[in-house]
């Protein structure tokens, strides 16, 4: 089983928490994740800054915008991950849109992945149906992939990303983009069922749009974990490291209550 | 090349193509194709298109011979396809009352465009206001300040523009913008896309509704002007007026198809908008297909004295007809696409769009090349009124002298 699905399917909930390298450098970013992980996320997602990210809200984009202008390069990532992953045992995935991948080179992008202590990717605009190549890779190197399935996938669409998924199933909580949202759409309720009813040995997360504790032990009581970004990059840009691991614990402590 | 490429359909043309968008937008995406297959041969579809074409946007368009121009074009013969005299100035027209009607079919209230010169925008608020349904316009803060008077038409037709304030601030950013309103809004709103890039299946089913210039122009050809040209050229954006119409042409393999891109500053400098003379296939916006970036897979910003052309992608087909070598791609600077707008004005009475001003320059380079026996049918896609501030800044026109 893969370190992340075993990490998920431990008991009681769990919370899967995002964070850009590189914001605003790449040494912050990664004392950032370091700090997410002692805090208590389950499970760190590393996000890649990518010039015209279409699945993300105003503060992502400001934080991976940031991160670009102070100079982030693709080929640091590596080493990024490699000093959270040496420094903390959560599982650590890295998120990233997909151009950058097919740059690099899906091969290249994967060995390196696999080197540095990740567990694998988490493909916002990569579609099960386009991703041949990733399969066949990931396959080699037995590393997480995570696909989405959205308000709108069919059952059939939900089928396949379950089957193809590994590590986790990313459920689209509610219809757009990353960002804190007050009531979270009891879609995300119908999405998490789907998934389900693929395939009931698949672990699934809820993502997009989870701002409180309350919401993210809500979804605890039907999924696998909730996923959590926008909230925590504004606690950083607010007060740094410390405010970051204030957030992390008030949501964990939510969790657990 | 025995098979047609004519024949050609999504969702990948070649290797380009495809769809690389969220999972929340793959329901719409194949709502927005099954509905365009079955309408494409639906006969009441095709009369309500063939009947606005007609009696709304004023097709079938004319073509027009440029004698006067045509002298400083080495004695080519030059005929402009009159695209700038569709009802609101330029060839989006055509796709936009497709996609209108498609947006109809499919029950949706309110439909998002992005624009770059605004030509699209104007037209999808222009089909809004005729079909009764919301319009909300997408446009880069840089471009609402360089074609002002196009954000005032579409304000006036009832559409909200919204400034764009992210990345370069113009239609690359634009389309961003509007994919993301998109996957919040995806039930009650269609996306109409201006241009042939974009998932599946909008490149084929955009291409499909500008054909109708190279069906026109190709069969004016034969009928009015002595037979095929020797070349087709139109300038590229995002590639919709090009591909509009070098698709009648496809398989006229004796006509050569040539599309011109920005150059900005210069072919020799890294201010430019020559998506398929300096990019590398990637996956941008939804499609792979050539792309502007660096090393890393960023986006890089392009560069170009013209909002329509200032995009650092291109259709999947563009790119497809490129790597078969069938269709030739150039580069034109702003420097010359200006001297070949006042050429133009000055020379028929017919002032162009800076976007249509760079197949124009092109063809001044063509005709010289191809000689007086050559014949070169122009895509004039638009009609210059948008551009009269940044011309008469350009050429010094207002003030006492
Ligand atoms: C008149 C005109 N021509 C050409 C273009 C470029 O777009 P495309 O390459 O899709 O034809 C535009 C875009 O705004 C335009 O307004």
């Amino acid at each position: 089983m893969s370190k992340t699905a075993a990490a998920l399917s431990a008991p009681g909930p769990k919370l899967i928490g995002y964070f850009p390298a590189g914001f605003p450098t790449l040494a912050e970013s990664v004392e950032a994740a370091v700090t997410m992980c002692e805090a208590g996320v389950d499970v760190l997602e590393f996000g890649v800054p990518y010039s015209d990210p279409v699945m993300d809200g105003l503060v992502i984009q400001k934080a991976t915008e940031e991160a670009l202008a102070n100079g982030f390069k693709l080929r640091q990532l590596f080493d990024a991950v490699k000093q959270v992953t040496s420094r903390v045992s959560k599982p650590v995935l890295v998120m990233t849109y997909w151009n950058p991948v097919l740059q690099y080179g899906i091969e290249r992008f994967a060995q390196d992945l696999s080197d540095s202590g990740a567990a694998g990717l988490i493909t916002p605009d990569l579609i099960p149906d386009e991703a041949a190549e990733w399969l066949r890779v990931s396959d080699e190197l037995k590393l997480d992939r995570v696909f989405l399935v959205a308000p709108t996938s069919t059952d059939e669409r939900a089928a396949v990303a379950s089957r193809l998924s590994r590590g986790f199933v990313y459920a689209v909580s509610t219809m757009g983009i990353t960002g804190a949202r007050e009531d979270l759409d009891t879609l995300a309720r119908g999405v998490v069922a789907k998934v389900r009813k693929a395939d009931p040995e698949q672990q699934v997360a809820v993502g997009i749009g989870i701002s409180t504790s309350e919401q993210a032990s809500e979804v605890n009581e039907y999924s696998d974990g909730a996923i959590v970004g926008s909230v925590f990059v504004r606690a950083y840009s607010q007060g740094g490291k410390d405010a970051l691991a204030s957030k992390v614990r008030e949501l964990v402590a939510g969790l657990n209550k | 090349m025995s098979e047609s490429l004519r024949a050609q359909t999504g969702p990948y043309f070649g290797e380009f193509g495809g769809r690389f968008v969220p999972e929340s937008l793959i329901a719409a995406l194949d709502e927005l194709e099954a509905t365009y297959k079955a309408a494409k041969v639906d006969p009441t579809f095709r009369a309500e298109l063939a009947e606005l074409h007609k009696n709304y946007t004023g097709r079938p368009s004319i073509i027009t011979e440029a004698k006067r121009f045509s002298e400083y074009a080495g004695g080519a013969r030059i005929l402009l396809k009159r695209e700038d005299l569709n009802h609101t100035g330029s060839h989006k027209i055509n796709n936009v009352l497709g996609q209108a009607l498609l947006a109809k079919r499919m029950g949706k209230k309110r439909i998002i465009a992005e624009t770059g010169a605004g030509q699209h925008g104007v037209a999808s608020a222009t089909a809004a206001a005729l079909f009764g349904l919301d319009c909300v316009v997408y446009m880069g803060e840089v471009d609402t300040e360089r074609q002002a008077l196009n954000v005032a038409r579409m304000r006036l037709l009832g559409a909200e523009v919204i400034p764009v304030t992210t990345g370069s601030r113009t239609l690359k950013d634009a389309i961003n913008e509007a994919l993301r309103d998109w996957v919040t809004n995806v039930d009650s709103t269609h996306y109409l896309l201006g241009t042939v890039a974009g998932p599946h299946p909008f490149p084929e089913m955009v291409r499909d509704f500008h054909s109708v210039i190279g069906n026109e122009a190709r069969e004016q050809m034969i009928r009015d002007f002595g037979g095929l040209p020797t070349a087709v050229a139109a300038c590229v954006g995002g590639g919709s007026n090009a591909i509009g119409i070098f698709h009648a042409f496809l398989d006229d393999e004796d006509v050569r198809l040539i599309g011109y891109e920005a150059a900005g500053d210069g072919m020799d400098t890294d201010r430019h908008a020559a998506t398929l003379n300096f990019g590398k296939p990637g996956v941008l916006h939804g499609a792979r297909s050539y792309i502007l970036q660096d090393e890393d897979g960023q986006t890089v910003e392009s560069h170009s004295i013209s909002a329509g052309l200032d995009y650092p992608g291109v259709g999947p087909e563009h790119s497809w007809l490129k790597d078969l070598g069938r269709a030739e791609y150039f580069g034109i600077s702003d420097a010359e696409a200006m001297y070949a707008l006042k050429l133009l004005s000055q020379t028929e009475g017919i002032i162009p769009a800076i976007e249509t001003a760079h197949a124009l320059a092109g063809a001044l380079k063509l005709g010289k090349e191809l000689g007086a026996d050559s014949t070169v049918l122009i895509n004039l896609s638009g009609r210059g009124d948008k551009d009269m501030e940044t011309a008469a800044k350009y050429f010094g026109l207002i003030g006492s002298k």
